[in-house]
């Protein structure tokens, strides 16, 4: 067996890349982009959704996707031409890459509220008629939505009721399992995590909608997951070497934890690069949402939640009989 | 590790058997799934509207509106009574849940209430849902009891449901499916229906069929000028023409028996309808006492035809003339035959996919899917060499069944999201086995014995394993919860994902690792240094 082969033996055994002593310098560069995703996200705050594009899932109002094929779509035309109907409010988009399509179709989507004095299904059928006579009659409308206003003041308490709960249950779960500073840690790095994945739709002009919030849920999930590992590694090391300074014990933790941060985070990644290049256009933006969120949940792991534990300091020595949670002894076994 | 417990073969061996004859079915043909016998298992996966087409109405039913109309007709049925018994009224004012009626003379408050409580049908103590009681000198409260009130909101959701139900069977819709959401809502999934207008508008009508008398002594002049008598309603045609139409419904669609597309004398489309008993009767008392005057067909508030009585109709049928064509007529007859809404519906959510952006997503999503599983194929193998990352990789193939499995079981809906959450499933999946890997590169480095090495960091691993993975479901629950359509199926397919993964990745290692130890009795590990 070769040095090299299996590749994985190309990581050093051991680094000894000193994380904590950057903390300060990652610090304040999460806490600038934090309030900046901030900014971002709330400002104009005259606007229902600040800075957020929000779809009409959370606006309210009625969307029609079209897709032609094989001419890209003329989105000045299609502006046109809802103008010319009179319809409030319209917006026009691309909504894929283009050319990225591996059906060969060009996406364009146009958001709209509904004509005066007309309802949504009678605005919807004006402009799918209008857009034909406009645009010619290769325009597919592959799909349709109208929200009313009920409807989408629920869904958008829902969403946000889900991302309140969400951090919640993470952080009463890290408390159970850990300690309160730990739970504190966890928690921080997951604001941080939604915050910067908020901001980058808001300055993206990426569309928010009930599955980006679904994204964001997602990547609470991985972000806690890769935080668990990285605390799991803290809380063995702090029973192992009891006379450690905490600092040098993280910076031991993540170092020991980094092989496997970096290789769970290379295999997803492919997966979802997979899925952004490949899932065609619908699920782009929502594909984008998790590649982004997986490489700061991964960050934050390391550069927010580990030495956040530094500021409180945590509990040395106690709970001397947790040490030996799994079986240790079966390691001794002949 | 180094007696390898027998449940774990057995488990494993179980899953794979689980998986290969609950994920079978989705490779069969419907007409080979259809010739399977009868214990075997042939639910397949369930794809959501988003991924097979179709059309997603989220309604309302406007129970408030419903009120408001029953609250009228009680006044009307007050009016019409006592003006019957001639006793004078001189108002009738809402109150609450009903009426209040002031009568002209004090002295006919007995026969009033009389002739009021003959109203409410079976008598008080049968148990109404309406009441009459006296107030004052010369008042009488007519009204619904509280029960009545409160019951008339579910009672009218699950109307509304039954004839949704009716008007979609009616137009050949495969599979739809009508859910009751929350209080007063509905929601209704057709798959692969193309025209979710068409859907929208045979849901959306009331189809409120009624019979009035035209009002004929009051003139209609006056009315429009704002002078409507209050026994009296000013409607409109369908080609505009303004009619005065007495308030009193004599026969309404609820005494419809039968309608079908018929044609006129001049062999223009037309409705024919036959009346129940009840309405026959009615029917035919009224036109006989009410020869040479028109009276009203109305349907949603709008006058279809206002036919002239030329003489008594007893028979309880006949036919309604009108502007319709064959399609309009042969659907108004589909509309009427499967009863009218209690209450309207409102359009709250449309969704709408075509079913060939459905196709085009799911081909999207397979390849995607393939490229990630031999992405993340290609890198564990790289990684970890033929063997540990072999290893990981069947884990990964068997998970794959299971998920497929344990969906199709479950009849849970692979949504577009869905197919989002097997593809992070895919690159997560294997995290348990980096875990485990990088443990026993650990111990391995730090000089123990490739067995202890081993087992060490399998028994550390596993820990963390399970923490990790606890909080992605605790997400993915909550997504199900607060979600909605597909965010749940994202979140019901991620569920799933980690449930199988952690299953997986743990045995599938920890058997086909023993099995590698008890054949090589390796010296070292080919992952570690």
């Amino acid at each position: 067996m070769s040095k090299f082969w299996p590749l994985i033996k190309l990581l050093p055994n051991r680094t000894n890349f000193r994380f904590v002593k950057y903390a300060r310098l990652f610090g304040a560069l999460s806490v600038l982009l934090v309030v900046g995703s901030i900014f971002f996200t709330v400002w104009p705050a005259d606007n229902k959704c600040g800075g957020l594009a929000c779809g009409v899932d959370f606006l309210g109002g009625n969307l029609i996707e079209m897709s032609t094929r094989p001419e890209p779509v003329d989105l000045a035309e299609i502006r046109a031409s809802l103008n010319g109907m009179g319809v409030p409010d319209a917006q026009v988009q691309s909504y894929s890459v283009p050319g990225t399509d591996p059906t060969g179709r060009y996406h364009a989507m146009a958001k709209f509220g509904n004509i005066e004095g007309a309802t949504a299904t009678e605005t919807i059928n004006q402009v799918k008629a209008g857009l034909t006579r406009d645009l010619g009659p290769e325009v597919a409308f592959t799909r349709t939505e109208a929200v009313g206003a009920a409807v989408s003041n629920e869904l958008l308490t829902n969403g946000i009721m889900a991302l309140v709960v969400a951090i919640i249950l993470m952080m009463v779960y890290i408390w159970f399992r850990f300690e309160w500073q730990f739970g504190i840690g966890a928690v921080i790095g997951l604001f941080h995590d939604v915050i910067l994945t908020f901001g980058l739709f808001a300055v993206t002009g990426m569309e928010f909608s009930l599955t980006t919030v679904a994204a964001v849920l997602t990547v609470i999930g991985y972000s806690m997951n890769d935080t668990v590992v990285v605390y799991d590694r803290i809380r063995e090391n702090l029973r192992k070497y009891k006379k450690m300074p905490l600092g040098e014990l993280i910076d031991l933790s993540l170092n020991e934890t980094l092989s496997r941060t970096i290789m769970t985070g290379v295999t997803t990644l492919f997966a979802l690069i997979a899925l952004a290049v490949l899932g065609g256009g619908p699920l782009q933006p929502f594909a984008f949402a998790l590649i982004f969120g997986i490489v700061v949940g991964t960050y934050s792991s390391i550069y927010v939640a580990a030495p956040i534990l530094l500021i409180w300091g945590v509990k040395r020595g106690a709970k001397e009989e947790d040490a030996k949670p799994i079986k240790l002894g079966m390691a001794s076994r002949p | 590790m180094v007696q390898m417990s027998r449940w774990k073969v057995t488990l494993l061996a179980l899953a794979l058997v689980f998986g290969l004859v609950f994920s079978y079915a989705n490779l069969l043909s419907p007409a080979q799934r259809a010739a399977l016998p009868g214990w075997a298992p042939k639910s397949t996966l369930n794809l959501g509207l988003d991924l097979q087409g179709g059309s997603y109405l989220l309604l309302q039913v406007d129970v408030d509106a419903m009120r408001e109309k029953r609250l009228s007709n009680l006044g009307e049925d007050a009016r019409q009574t006592l003006s019957e018994a001639q006793i004078g009224v001189v108002g009738v004012a809402r109150d609450g849940n009903g009426v209040v009626i002031t009568l002209n003379n004090p002295a006919q408050m007995e026969a009033g209430l009389t002739a009021m409580r003959n109203l409410l049908g079976g008598g008080v103590a049968m148990g109404s849902d309406r009441t009459v009681s006296r107030q004052g000198d010369n008042r009488i409260r007519y009204g619904f009891t509280d029960a009545a009130m409160a019951a008339m909101g579910p009672t009218a959701v699950d109307q509304s449901i039954e004839v949704v139900r009716r008007r979609i069977d009616s137009l050949g819709t495969r599979e739809p499916s009508i859910t009751r959401q929350g209080a007063e809502r509905i929601v209704v999934q057709a798959p692969g229906e193309s025209d979710p207008t068409q859907l929208e508008r045979v849901i959306g009508q009331t189809a409120q069929l009624t019979f009035q008398m035209v009002d004929v002594e009051n003139s209609i002049q006056e009315a429009m000028a704002g002078a409507v008598p209050p026994d009296a309603e000013l409607l409109m045609g369908e080609d505009g023409t303004p009619y005065l139409v007495k308030r009193r419904v004599i026969v309404s669609g609820e005494n419809l028996v039968n309608a079908n597309v018929t044609t006129d004398q001049s062999n223009r489309p037309a409705i024919g309808f036959r009346f129940d008993g009840q309405g026959a009767r009615r029917f035919g008392d009224t036109t006989a006492a009410n020869i040479g005057k028109p009276f009203a067909i109305i349907l949603d508030g709008k006058v279809i035809s206002a036919p002239r009585i030329n003489s008594a109709i007893t028979g309880g049928s006949g036919i309604i003339e009108g502007s319709f064509t064959i399609a309009s007529a042969s659907e108004l007859v589909n509309l009427l035959n499967g009863g009218s809404l209690p209450a309207p519906l409102t359009v709250e959510e449309r969704r709408s996919v075509t079913a060939s952006l459905g196709a085009d997503s799911v081909a999207a999503g397979k390849l995607a899917t393939l490229i990630a599983f031999i992405g993340v194929l290609v890198f564990m193998i790289l990684s970890y060499g033929l063997l540990f990352g072999g290893i990981s990789v069947i884990a990964l193939l068997l998970n794959g069944l299971l998920i497929i499995a344990a969906m199709s079981m479950t009849g849970a809906t692979l949504t577009l999201p869905g197919i989002a959450g097997l593809i992070l499933t895919l690159g997560m999946a294997v995290d348990a086995n980096v875990l485990i890997y990088e443990r026993m590169r650990d111990e391995a480095n730090n000089g123990r014995s490739p067995i202890a090495a081993m087992d060490a960091g399998f028994n550390r691993a596993i820990v963390t394993i399970f923490d990790a993975n606890l909080t992605t479901i605790l997400a993915a629950l909550i997504m199900f919860y607060f979600g909605a359509g597909p965010v749940r199926g994202f979140a019901w397919t991620l569920s799933i994902g980690v449930v199988t993964s952690v299953f997986t990745a743990v045995l599938v290692t920890q058997v086909l690792l023993f099995v590698w130890y008890r054949t090589q009795r390796p010296k070292k590990l080919p992952i570690a240094w």
